[in-house]
């Protein structure tokens, strides 16, 4: 292309011409090429957006959500509600859900809900509503959405009379976060046992590869369980939280270790490796700022792989009851309630957690899918 | 190849005594210990101790010992199969010997998990060898896809999914591993028959856990191996399509399938532990459960010493499977 442009530097005119494409690609760093084969891949770069959007309503869901997500609305076990846009009489409304009727079964001895049509609840929006702490910091009692009379419960309530869909969102906080935390102490275990294992060799090599294949060959659900099981009851929901994500990288870092210490094995020969420990870099400079940032782009993509597998982990922990506890909520502990056949034919909407669960995961493959094949920008 | 037995065995033994010590680390965890909790169960009953029964109990139990005398108490009691009794976390609340329970639990583990890993590889290599050969295809589009999902969902979701779907279609739920009526019949080709209808619900959660990951690999080994150079000279002289692909390609790519049974039973054993608890299958996991929900701590560590010691010893066949299959390795590893 070549196309050139007349810059004033020092009130002089200098004549400076655009890079060419070619020469762009030579001179770009490792993680601007990276970037750009990444925004190639398209599904990658759809689940990256997701994702970021995912986030961004995790953490701000208290505005999102109509109810606090502990408010008891005596409704229980109440099916989603529907949103109309036309009444019965076939006027268009907008937005709007029927009031809900109770009505108790007399074989059953349950209660069934039913809309009442006579009641039109029209939903609105920004509304103010249950006042909540936003982060903890402000005091706010706006909501997204809401109705003005009535209740409106997307995904329907819980045993306790609980919105679902609020709990949902309240629970995307821990069910997302954990797999990044679990994650990152993984990453700081894989990379510091990886490095003095690939660095240092020998025999304290040899007993860290052998430790590393017995921790791989652990059943890991069985050991999560016994580990979660051995926190203290009496433990604050932070406490209980931070020691899950400890338990879920308790086998996680192993994996990466793994390759730390193979690309570390394979740099150590290399050229620029010796000529700086010649210049006279000392071991933790000759890791951490030479070798490292070599094969920081390999260990990025296989942490992204692992995410899927901590909030896959979290999920059935919380789902035994082993994980996170009432009063925090994720979306393992909120299916709980759906232990069984009965509990699942009566109330479907009780699976919904699930379903969150596998989208997630299935971005996370697809992103890490996607940096694979960006990871390696020289090819 | 004796010499090649010898070193894994003796590996084997290594690998499950450092596992050994981490789940007595780990059954040590909680607080209080055997004698505290089943004291407070006794004062529960209106039994009450003084201080000089309760040092003699402490004696008897080798709690007044270092956590090591009480590791190397606790090991050598293990390997001589006396494993201490349970709370009565399992079997309606009687204090049965944990071996007993063992003895009933094991069994059906050891069926369905090596049933889902047989099925696991029936269903994921035939699968590879079709997407690899079919790049591209409708066929390999779907299968990636459930492939995908497969990896997605939640084991227990499978399960409870399957469940229910069996619910609406024919009324029952299959949960367990007998129907009722022939929970306590003796064998009969008729329970038989019955546990294969029981069993087969189980082992399709548990395979398709681990098949979507053997699809990928498979079929991306396969993929690499298409593309060299030996298949391109084969198929320039002639050789039938299928003699080609299953002669060479295929050999090659299944190396790496045997290479991490090692990596793939752990995760059928974890597998089945949430399936279990899910489908009420008396298995390690559902009993593992009940026991760490009420900190029976003997029953729980002997039913990790057992899970590990079935992982590492199923290791230990793909291993040797490996170098019997692959004449490459069997040199490399049986020379040295």
């Amino acid at each position: 292309m070549g196309v050139s442009a007349d810059t004033e530097v020092a009130g002089e005119q200098v004549n400076i011409r655009e890079f060419t494409d070619e020469e762009r690609h030579f001179t770009a760093g490792q993680w601007t090429l990276m970037w750009r084969k990444m925004r190639r891949h398209r599904l990658g770069m759809f689940s990256l957006c997701l994702l970021g959007i995912a986030y961004f309503f995790a953490l701000t869901y208290d505005f999102w959500i109509p109810y606090k997500e502990t408010s008891d609305h005596g409704f229980l076990n109440s099916p989603p509600s529907r949103i109309h846009f036309w009444d019965s009489e076939g006027n268009f409304q907008g937005p709007f859900v029927y009031g809900i009727k109770s009505e108790l079964d007399p074989v059953e001895f349950k209660r069934v809900y039913e809309d009442d049509l006579s009641t039109i609840n029209k939903i609105v929006f920004f509304q103010r509503g249950e006042p909540y702490k936003f982060w903890g910091l402000w005091e706010m009692d706006l909501h997204f959405f809401g109705v003005e009379d009535g209740k409106v419960f997307l995904f329907g309530t819980d045993r306790l009379g609980r919105d679902m869909f609020s709990r949902v969102l309240a629970g995307a906080r821990i069910s997302l976060s954990i797999g990044l935390i679990g994650v990152l102490l993984s990453f700081v275990l894989g990379v510091v046992i990886g490095s003095v294992s690939g660095y240092i060799g020998g025999t304290s090599d040899i007993l860290i590869q052998r430790f590393i294949e017995v921790v791989i060959s652990i059943p890991s659900i069985p050991l999560w369980m016994a580990i979660g099981a051995a926190i203290p009851p009496f433990w604050t929901p932070i406490q209980r939280y931070f020691a899950i994500t400890v338990v879920l990288s308790v086998i996680g870092w192993a994996g990466l270790a793994r390759v730390v210490r193979g690309k570390i094995l394979e740099l150590r020969e290399h050229d620029y490796v010796m000529a700086a420990k010649v210049a006279g870099a000392g071991h933790m400079r000759l890791i951490f700022d030479h070798m490292i940032p070599g094969f920081m782009s390999y260990l990025i993509v296989s942490l992204t792989l692992t995410v899927p597998n901590m909030i896959l982990a979290e999920t059935s922990l919380s789902f035994l009851g082993l994980g996170i506890r009432e009063p925090s909520v994720s979306w393992g502990s909120l299916m709980q309630d759906a232990q069984n056949v009965r509990s699942i034919a009566l109330y479907p909407w009780m699976l919904i957690p699930g379903l969150f669960v596998i989208v997630v995961v299935l971005l996370f493959n697809f992103m890490g899918d996607g940096l694979r094949d960006a990871a390696d920008p020289y090819t | 190849m004796r010499a090649y037995l010898v070193r894994r065995i003796g590996y084997m033994v290594l690998a499950w005594w450092i596992l050994s010590v981490l789940i007595f680390i780990v059954i040590q965890l909680p607080p209080g210990d055997y004698l505290s909790t089943r004291l407070a169960a006794l004062r529960a009953e209106g039994l009450t101790l003084n201080e000089s029964e309760i040092e003699n109990l402490r004696i008897y139990y080798g709690l007044d010992r270092t956590p090591v005398e009480q590791y190397v108490n606790w090991i050598t009691r293990f390997i001589r199969g006396d494993m201490g009794r349970s709370f009565g976390s399992y079997g309606g609340g009687s204090r049965r010997t944990v071996l007993s329970i063992l003895q009933e639990v094991v069994p059906p583990t050891i069926l369905v998990t090596s049933i889902s890993l047989t099925f696991t590889y029936l269903i994921a290599v035939p699968i590879g060898i079709y997407s690899a050969t079919h790049q591209y295809s409708i066929g390999d589009y779907a299968f990636t896809a459930v492939g995908f999902i497969g990896l997605a969902t939640p084991n227990f979701m499978i399960a409870l999914m399957l469940m229910y779907f069996l619910f609406l279609v024919f009324g029952v739920s299959p949960g367990g591993l007998f129907s009722p009526e022939y929970l306590l019949a003796p064998w009969s080709l008729a329970k038989l028959w019955d546990m294969i209808n029981h069993l087969w619900v189980p082992v399709a959660v548990v395979a398709s856990a681990g098949t979507a990951g053997l699809i990928r690999v498979m079929r991306g080994v396969l993929l690499d191996e298409l593309g060299k150079q030996y298949v391109i000279t084969a198929r320039a002289k002639g050789v039938p399509e299928r003699k080609l692909l299953f002669k060479y390609p295929v050999r090659m790519a299944l190396n790496p399938i045997i290479s991490t049974v090692g990596w793939t039973l752990p995760a059928i054993v974890s597998g089945s532990a949430i399936t279990a608890i899910v489908l009420n299958i008396p298995m390690t996991g559902a009993v593992l459960l009940v026991a760490l929900r009420v900190q029976d701590m003997h029953l729980a560590g002997s039913i990790l010493m057992v899970e590990a010691a079935l992982t590492i010893f199923g290791t230990l066949l793909s291993d040797v499977l490996l170098v019997v299959v692959d004449p490459r390795i069997r040199q490399e590893r049986t020379a040295v």
